[in-house]
């Protein structure tokens, strides 16, 4: 028979670099592919992001590692739909007083889409990336489940939460079943010119990681100094803009106050960012939108669940009601802090992802 | 599996005798050319050499050749050159919208620094109207760049009647040959050109050398400034091993000529007949007959060029989807968006560059494969009508 054909997601980090390489070591037909998403603007090589995972020098690194391996190896450009998908996506949520999530909307519509349709027109049965996480198929439930990364610290299935049945059937994993420390064995073991390589943090668009600068340059109408509201309405000062400010910040708010403060929420229609002491931070529940339920069908009745409302937050106890087709209201069995709409909340049961959606509203106490 | 190139307009192999000949200044004739003793007047003579061959080819004089690191340099040369030298005459330039982007960023550039420049539009084939040129002269003008044969498509332009026009204007005439030479006659005496560029890796010599001809009176300025190699109007050690290859390239190009047009034509037709009568909604793009010998180039129709390429890569045959300089950007080819080929059909494009050493087989392999591609593209492309049955 001949070997199974995949296409690679090659950001030439450490993670898709071992990807590959074990992929080819269990024998299957490997071809690796970066995404080209860069906006023509911002592709001077001297200014450029190094830990940005698509970068000109990580098309370099993986172009290298692709050769070491011998494996053919394409750029394709997405630069379009990243524009459009991802990047309008980002400065459209942060107009409208939320939080976004790039990665999980990169995941859903470009790596496992886009780049997927890339794979399939190259005959390839299955896009991998180096994700922690694991995909199974079970045979009771007719379903492909997803499930976490047998590595904690580096689980990654939140931000995979939104992939379909279809998705999952033409994706593998192979880093789900490893630690970073094997995989980082793995390379160095392969020789593989990437293996020392630091990871990336940082939102691979935004250069020097200043999100805020970003927007301004983006967004500049989007954004209208207004005023700081304690939950009485009571004027505390003036912000600089709602998309500069995340539920649950603490820093650089330039209020004097008796005590410390907190955003527990912005009010678009207000253009009020809203401050309070850490109590007001908590939240007893919230509405998500969007759902996607992954390793199990669309429940028709309640449920419970684990819940994690941001990508490494903790997991919090509740109980999951459906609301027609892709709504879920979560009550939490104790109050959550830190409930940013336009993040993700992501369901599980132990390690599987049953389901998630992002966040419409949370539920004061 | 087969490997079959086909992208002969990127790049060409060494020819084996172009090679032998390169080597021995490589190793024990490495002198430098400018240097008195033994070592330099080899070296000098070597360098004298290529020039005479290369002048053979073009029918030009050997003193009327400066060479140059490659085609790119030889069109930054030849538009800056001439913009300087002529600053007070006028700042008017003309060009077209289809030349290669050492031309067109090098127009952009000057642009920015004070000329003006207009850039002539083509026909359906690729075809610059003499028309045009003639409305488009200006007492301003001071340079008529027009490529003889275009890097994607293989339009090759009235480059005779064009110059003519120029040059009854007393404008100087500029055209960028990199594809042509090689691969169709060209005498400059019998063109009118005052200035021609050309590479040695398009024409079986080695890349990093290349040269401009440079009619004896043209007023042109040099580029690069330092020691006073090629009679100062190229400043810089000459790259004699490329050079030397370059001179045998251009003697080989000189003495096969004939025969090369003959074996490329017979293929390319193959390959057109071939690829028109096996598959549907495709287009020839360029012109069926006032073409490069070598070059093929189509668009199908609700088929994605880059997925065609990777495709054909992974089936052994290299081609391209336009240049290889633009390839990594996707943006629709300028050259086909000229042609007035609607974007969605244009990102639909491939070129298929023939060479010396293809075959009858190659052609046929090509025929084997491409129609299968193309045709489980479309099954899967949601363009296609009734097609995109794989729903992601």
């Amino acid at each position: 028979m001949a070997p199974k054909r995949v296409v690679v997601a090659m950001s030439g980090g450490v993670d898709s670099s071992v990807t590959a390489a074990l992929l080819k070591e269990q024998g299957y037909e490997v071809i690796g592919m970066t995404m080209q998403i860069w906006p023509k603007s911002q592709e001077n090589p001297a200014q450029e992001n190094p830990g940005g995972c698509c970068s000109l020098s990580a098309v370099e690194d993986a172009r290298s590692v692709a050769y070491e391996l011998g494996i053919p190896y394409y750029v394709v450009n997405l630069r379009e739909t990243f524009e459009r998908e991802v990047i309008d996506y980002f400065c459209h949520e942060y107009a409208s007083g939320r939080t976004p999530n790039p990665c999980i909307v990169c995941n859903h519509r470009l790596k496992f889409k886009a780049l997927l349709e890339k794979a399939l027109a190259l005959g390839a049965d299955y896009v991998a990336t180096g994700h922690y996480a694991r995909v199974r198929y079970d045979e009771r439930r007719g379903r492909f489940l997803l499930l976490k990364g047998v590595d904690k610290h580096k689980d990654q299935s939140y931000a995979l939460y939104g992939l379909t049945q279809y998705q999952l059937g033409h994706t593998l994993f192979p880093l789900g079943e490893l630690t970073k420390d094997e995989t980082r064995h793995i390379a160095t073991r392969l020789g593989l010119p990437v293996a020392a390589k630091q990871d990336s943090q940082e939102i691979c668009f935004v250069p020097d990681n200043d999100y805020r600068g970003f927007l301004r340059q983006r967004i500049p109408e989007k954004i209208c100094p207004g005023p700081f509201l304690d939950r009485t309405g009571r004027v505390l000062g003036m912000h600089k803009g709602l998309p500069f400010y995340t539920v649950g910040q603490r820093r650089g708010l330039g209020v004097a106050a008796r005590e410390r403060l907190y955003v527990t929420g912005l009010d678009p229609e207000r253009n009020a960012v809203i401050l309070g002491p850490l109590e007001d931070l908590y939240r007893t529940g919230l509405k998500a939108e969007a759902v996607n339920w992954v390793s199990i069908a669309p429940p028709s009745s309640s449920l419970t669940a684990a819940v994690k409302v941001r990508y490494n937050g903790p997991e919090t106890p509740a109980e999951l009601i459906p609301k027609g087709e892709s709504e879920v209201i979560v009550h939490f069995r104790q109050p959550v802090r830190a409930v940013a709409p336009g993040q993700a909340a992501v369901f599980y049961h132990e390690d599987e992802v049953l389901g998630g959606g992002i966040i419409a509203s949370a539920a004061e106490m | 599996m087969r490997r079959v190139y086909l992208d002969h307009a990127a790049t060409t192999p060494v020819h084996p005798e172009v090679l032998e000949e390169m080597l021995p200044y490589l190793k024990e004739e490495f002198g430098n050319p400018s240097s008195i003793y033994s070592w330099g007047r080899e070296a000098k003579a070597a360098v004298e050499k290529a020039r005479t061959r290369l002048a053979n080819l073009l029918g030009a004089d050997p003193a009327e050749i400066v060479f140059t690191s490659g085609g790119t340099e030889a069109d930054n040369f030849a538009l800056r050159g001439v913009a300087a030298a002529n600053r007070q005459r006028g700042n008017h330039i003309i060009t077209t919208k289809i030349e290669h982007h050492a031309i067109l960023h090098t127009a952009e550039q000057l642009e920015k620094e004070g000329f003006r420049v207009t850039y002539l539009p083509v026909d359906k084939y690729g075809l610059v109207r003499p028309e045009d040129l003639e409305e488009a002269l200006t007492p301003d003008t001071i340079l008529v760049s027009i490529m003889f044969a275009n890097n994607e498509i293989g339009t090759i332009e009235p480059i005779a009647e064009l110059a003519r026009i120029a040059k009854s204007k007393g404008v100087i005439f500029h055209t960028d040959a990199v594809q042509a030479v090689g691969n169709v006659p060209i005498n400059v005496k019998e063109l009118g050109v005052d200035l021609l560029s050309l590479s040695g890796h398009k024409i079986y010599g080695p890349k990093g050398v290349g040269a401009l001809y440079i009619r004896r009176g043209t007023r042109i300025e040099p580029l690069l400034l330092g020691g006073a190699q090629e009679r100062k109007w190229r400043a810089g050690t000459e790259n004699v091993p490329g050079i030397v290859g370059l001179g045998k390239a251009a003697e080989l190009a000189a003495r096969e000529l004939p025969q090369r047009i003959k074996h490329l034509t017979e293929l390319r037709d193959l390959l057109i007949e071939g690829i028109l009568e096996k598959i549907d909604y495709v287009r020839l793009n360029g012109h069926r007959t006032q073409r490069l010998p070598g070059n093929a180039n189509f668009c199908f129709e609700f088929v994605e060029g880059e997925s065609l390429l990777l495709n054909l890569d992974l089936a052994g045959i290299a081609a391209s989807s336009g240049s290889a300089c633009t390839s990594g950007s996707l943006e629709p080819s300028h050259v086909l968006t000229a042609l007035g080929i609607p974007p969605e059909i244009a990102h639909g494009s491939l070129r298929l560059t023939l060479g010396r050493n293809n075959t009858r087989e190659d052609v046929e392999y090509v025929l084997s494969v491409l129609p299968d591609i193309v045709a489980k593209l479309r099954a899967m492309s949601p363009l296609t009508p009734g097609g995109g049955k794989e729903n992601v």
